[in-house]
């Protein structure tokens, strides 16, 4: 019999749990993509995430590259890897990183075969690969087994009255129960950074967020031409209703619940590192990037709070959407897994809005597809933090 | 009784309206969260759903509060019941 706060998942050779069970094709770089998408093509089930970057990346940027492509292949909702590249060096390099956790993955590169070889080497790996993931079953596993990250995209002002305070909720009933759980979107911070590292665990901690926010500040101050109005906060935003970006942050913290704090400070794409609990990732605010490092970061569902709509996808870690907007609901509704929207009408409380939350996470971690996932919606973008050389 | 706007916090200058029929001259009724107190307020602008409305004169140049915080600068006066947003309300940072 199953608990309230239990699910079937599927748990890895290095005993961490997935909710879904992908075999992933994964290009090294821009080059490898056309031969990817081919074996995902002839090899059924499988899953390409053709990308735009792996060449002439250096410094601090190759890191979080590297970080971000092995982190997405040891995903726990990845079953098998298989890599592609356009030279064996760095494909080796992915390939040795995923390697850590155990699961099957195996490296073909281009250089000296070209497409249509390493194509056929590649599928034979593929379907050996899926035909033994399909034989995987799920077991019963709890909360502690639990990786969840949150982030809010085209927020309107309903989004801080309703969606994100629900997920909120969420993170204060799982966070004792022993959830490892993550927000980011540091420029959305702005305006509520004083209050956000005051919802720091330790002092350290809140000096830390304080650091990594001055330095997003600083690239921001760097590079604007304006006030980032229609950028941050967006055009959809303020067709919303949100005026300023102070405005939005104070909406966006409303996901960190009203008791639980964070324990550390994560670089983007950087697994948890000191335990169960609440962490801070140092992201940008826009969706697809965001969700992308926190999937690299090994997080296995996403709870995504929208007011406007937006109808972002993440191809290895399903996005639950949620509204408070009763305009959404009603003209969005196959992009809308939870609606929220009593909470304005004062028909449904926080509380209840919370568990119904917990209960929809809980079925899409048993298996049901979300509306992002039956829409097709992959959105897969990494994260460039300069110019190649 | 509709709820026709909501306030987070009691010290608030400002409400998100909530419903989409609010037009110039309609009585509405508030919901203050924090307090949970019921308030009225008649509107003097057509104000869209989520869009903010003002629950007090707001002078050019005052902050203005939502979530009990500080959201910005007003850039002209408002009166009690007008619709606030980016015609009359501006962030303090990145300028």
């Amino acid at each position: 019999m199953m608990g309230r706060y239990q699910f079937y998942g599927y748990r890895r050779e290095n005993g961490r749990v997935g909710i879904r069970n992908h075999v992933v094709i994964l290009p090294l770089d821009d080059l490898s993509n056309a031969a990817s998408e081919a074996v995902a093509h002839n090899i059924k089930g499988t899953l390409a995430l053709p990308h735009a970057y792996g060449r002439l990346q250096f410094g601090e940027d190759l890191e979080l590259f590297f970080r971000t492509l092995i982190g997405i292949g040891s995903n726990p909702n990845v079953a098998a890897c298989v890599v592609i590249g356009i030279e064996p060096g760095w494909t080796g390099r992915i390939v040795d990183g995923i390697a850590k956790t155990g699961k099957p993955v195996a490296g073909f590169s281009i250089e000296t075969n070209g497409d249509i070889s390493t194509i056929a080497s590649a599928s034979r790996k593929a379907q050996e690969f899926i035909q033994r993931a399909s034989e995987k079953q799920r077991e019963i596993c709890s909360i502690e087994d639990l990786f969840v990250s949150v982030k809010c995209g085209e927020s309107d002002t309903t989004s801080g009255l309703g969606s994100c305070p629900t997920v909120g909720n969420l993170i204060d009933k799982l966070d004792p129960l022993g959830a490892t759980t993550c927000f980011g979107e540091t420029s959305e911070l702005t305006g509520a950074e004083l209050v956000c590292a005051s919802r720091a665990a330790t002092k350290e901690v809140g000096e830390k967020f304080m650091q990594a926010f001055r330095a997003y500040q600083e690239v921001i101050d760097r590079h604007k031409t304006s006030d980032l109005f229609e950028s941050q906060p967006t055009k959809g935003n303020i067709e919303g209703g949100l005026t300023t970006i102070e405005e939005k942050a104070f909406g966006n913290l409303e996901q960190l619940g009203a008791k639980t704090k964070f324990i550390e400070v994560l670089k983007p794409a950087a697994a948890p590192d000191t335990g169960t609990g609440l962490y801070y990732m140092d992201t940008s605010s826009a969706a697809a990037e965001c969700i992308t490092l926190q999937a690299a970061a090994g997080f296995v569902v996403h709870l995504f709070p929208t007011g406007q709509g937006n109808v972002i996808g993440n191809p290895i870690e399903p996005v639950i959407k949620l509204t408070a907007n009763p305009r959404t609901a009603r003209t969005m509704a196959e992009h809308v897994d939870l609606d929220v929207s009593g909470i304005l009408r004062r028909e449904m409380t926080l509380d209840e809005a919370g568990d119904r939350l917990i209960d929809i996470m809980i079925r899409t971690c048993n298996g049901r597809l979300t509306c992002a996932e039956a829409l097709g919606h992959r959105e897969f973008v990494l994260t460039k933090l300069y110019q190649s050389a | 009784m509709p709820t026709h706007f909501i306030v987070h916090d009691k010290a608030d200058t400002v409400g998100v309206v909530v419903t989409e029929d609010v037009q110039p001259g309609k009585d509405l009724t508030g919901w203050i969260m924090e307090t949970d107190e019921t308030i009225a307020l008649k509107s003097l602008d057509a104000v869209p759903l989520g869009h903010k409305i003002a629950l007090r004169d707001i002078k050019s140049g005052d902050t203005v509060l939502k979530y009990g915080h500080d959201i910005g600068r007003a850039v002209a006066n408002v009166g009690k019941g007008r619709h606030v947003h980016v015609h009359n309300l501006k962030t303090k940072r990145w300028s």
